[in-house]
């Protein structure tokens, strides 16, 4: 991770999205440019905006990675945890105080292999959150060794030969999981990613959203695709829609990645649930 | 009200007296009951029991629970309590309030799953990587597991910190009368008076006994496992790393008065002094007991911080120390540190998950 240069530009954000930022001298922030983590960022932020949903009511909770420090520099109540834990100490919150709106966010590694098991049990008890996974392929942070989404042959420090892992697909793990939503899209889609925050903040149970987004600096010099624009093309050239690849076979879906919802349905959240036991248990007594 | 409990009963009862509302927890052998009861009772006051997927997920559920403002705790034993130090780590980092409890078993690895140990004395200490202070408490029976439950909750929540409470698996599985009280003071930690923007979640004072946030007050509080200043927000400089490590010293260190709880049976006319915790201290003062020479005694209760001090008062002028534990001599490391060369250090140990009798305490006495 190399850390952002102060821009000499004078930087217009939007006085919205710097009402929900923290705006002191933690900035710059640690992404690099060309980043993908600041589009689903912006997208979050969009999201939570629209939805009105109260800074006060509002968790952004993390693991340990590029994309997990995003909680830092978000003006709301904000827990950065251990790598791979973020889930297992959200669904601690939830529980908690299942008022709160909880949002955790974790690259591929931190959600699919270290953090792999929580995300399997939080998905099957539908704790009330929205996890959003950014996939760039690669553990980042640490320099750009292989994760679980690693495409096969593609390269990493750790595999520099090209992988021969078979990666993960973690919209079908969190479905066979029972999450409630699960749906992909891509950075190269921002509409469509701000719309899906929207619906996933919307549902209630265990929500995935999955976000294949740029790592330009790393994955993508390793894979001699360096530049921003071209990695987000590269990203675009492989997306399919949910639609077109109901009419493709096997062997064209090989390297493709399928965006849309994959699963939407109405569950009773974990708290819910919680409450209901807790209202048996007291009137017996 | 007296009743005949194990002491894992002993330790759920006490920590739904003390306003536990929160267990994240996962199965394993001595502790389960704490789990069990746990399950049963927690619905009945309104709190949360849930069975994580592992220890991991166990510690961090709590600490999240605990970061929302509800207090917290998890049980387990040796294995589960390695897979947890990371987490304990996180929590003291963090400041955030939980209760770790631990029915010691033996081990390494599986072990012995139904037998008891003290081998985890250090490993409370010393576990989670990185320097920093630790609490942990040692009930010596039935009662205590009781009475100390209660007081790590009540430390865990004063000083913002993880608390271990170290019992084992005889004691755990161990029935003995208590007497239970009418009423149980709790402490209640208190929710800032100041506004947002004036308040510092790691601020100087807002160390002992003082206001906290918790998440869903308004505060956007920020937590990281990464060395922080005073908001919370990650820092990579050296003068700020120090007043970090610091501030997680002297909570410690300012508040040795309140932590330290020593049984004393001091005898000025003794050569020798009994050092120990928790149930090989019942082995060994059975022994005190039994011998006719005048023998001085210490049992720690506030294992960590160690009562160095204490000891190292104790000990002067002594001919022997004699220390006896369940596991290859952990706490003689300890006394060693504080007693002087002119003291001989005599080790008692029994690792084989069997209980330390009194009468393997009397040979070294002789
Ligand atoms: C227990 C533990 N193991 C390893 C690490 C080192 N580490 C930090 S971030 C990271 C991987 C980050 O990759 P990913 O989760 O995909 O997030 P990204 O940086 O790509 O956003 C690793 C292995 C750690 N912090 N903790
Ligand atoms: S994910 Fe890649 S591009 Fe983004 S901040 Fe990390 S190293 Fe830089």
């Amino acid at each position: 991770m190399t850390p952002a240069k102060a821009s000499s530009r004078k930087t217009s954000f939007s006085p919205m999205i710097h009402s929900y930022l923290r705006m002191d001298e933690r900035f710059p922030h640690v992404w690099c440019p060309g980043c993908g983590i600041g589009i689903v960022f912006g997208a979050l932020i969009h999201a939570v905006h629209e939805l009105k949903i109260p800074k006060k009511k509002l968790l952004l909770a993390s693991g340990i990675g590029c994309t997990s420090r995003m909680p830092g520099y978000l003006d709301a109540d904000t827990f950065h945890v251990l790598h791979g834990r973020a889930l297992a100490a959200a669904t601690g919150v939830k529980l908690a105080r299942p008022d709160m709106e909880v949002v955790v966010v974790g690259g591929d590694g931190d959600m699919l292999a270290i953090g792999g098991n929580h995300f399997i049990h939080t998905a099957r008890r539908n704790i009330g959150m929205t996890c959003i996974v950014l996939n760039n392929y690669n553990y980042a942070m640490t320099g750009g060794q292989q994760s679980p989404t690693t495409p096969r042959d593609m390269f990493a420090t750790t595999a520099p030969y090209g992988a021969i892992d078979d990666p993960v697909d973690a919209c079908l793990l969190a479905s066979g999981a029972g999450a409630a939503f699960v749906a992909r899209t891509t950075t190269y889609n921002f509409v469509q990613l701000k719309r899906l925050i929207k619906t996933a903040l919307s549902r209630k149970g265990f929500r995935l959203l999955e976000v294949v987004a740029q790592c330009p600096t790393i994955f993508g010099r390793l894979n001699r695709i360096p530049t921003p624009k071209d990695l987000v093309t590269w990203i675009k050239a492989h997306t399919v829609t949910l639609e077109a690849a109901k009419k493709m076979d096997a062997k064209e879906l090989e390297d493709k990645v399928v965006t849309g919802v994959f699963v939407d349905r109405e569950v009773e959240e974990y708290s819910e649930r919680y409450a209901r036991l807790v209202k048996k248990v007291r009137n017996a007594h | 009200m007296r009743r005949l409990v194990s002491g894992n009963e002993a330790c759920a009862e006490a920590a739904l007296r003390a306003g536990i509302r929160f267990f994240g927890g996962y199965p394993i052998t001595p502790s389960t009951e704490i789990a069990e009861l746990m399950a049963e009772e927690l619905p009945r006051v309104g709190g949360v029991f849930i069975q994580m997927e592992d220890e991991i997920a166990s510690i961090m559920a709590i600490i999240g629970a605990s970061a929302a403002g509800v207090p917290s705790m998890t049980a387990t034993s040796g294995p589960g309590f390695s897979l947890m130090q990371e987490g304990i780590g996180y929590a003291a980092m963090t400041e955030v309030a939980v209760v770790v409890v631990n029915v010691m078993r033996g081990g390494p690895a599986t072990g012995l799953p139904t037998k008891g140990s003290q081998a985890d004395f250090q490993q409370a200490r010393w576990g989670t990587h990185g320097d920093h202070p630790v609490v942990a408490l040692t009930p010596r029976g039935v009662q205590e597991c009781f009475t100390l439950t209660l007081r790590a909750v009540e430390i865990s929540q004063r000083l913002r910190v993880p608390v271990i409470l170290l019992m084992d698996e005889f004691i755990g599985h161990m029935r003995e009368i208590v007497s239970f009280p009418e009423k149980v003071e709790v402490y209640h930690r208190q929710k800032p008076r100041v506004a947002p923007s004036e308040y510092i979640h790691y601020a100087p004072d807002n160390n002992y006994n003082a206001p906290y946030a918790s998440f869903g007050e308004g505060y956007a509080i920020h937590f990281s496992g990464l060395n922080h200043r005073s908001d919370g927000f990650p820092i990579n400089d050296a003068p700020t790393i120090r007043w970090n490590n610091e501030r997680l010293r002297a909570k410690i260190e300012d508040n040795l008065a309140y932590l330290e709880d020593n049984y004393v049976d001091d005898d000025p006319d003794a050569d020798t002094l009994i050092v120990a915790f928790g149930s090989a201290a019942r082995s060994a003062y059975e022994a005190k007991l039994l011998t006719d020479k005048p023998i001085a005694y210490i049992r720690a209760l506030t294992v960590w911080p160690f009562p160095d001090a204490t000891v190292r008062r104790l000990a002067k002028g002594r001919k022997r120390v004699v220390v006896p534990e369940m596991n290859e001599g952990q706490l003689a490391r300890e006394v060693e540190r504080c007693i002087g060369t002119d003291t001989e250090l005599v080790s008692v140990t029994r690792n084989d998950g069997s209980m330390l009798t009194p009468k393997e305490v009397l040979e070294a006495l002789r």
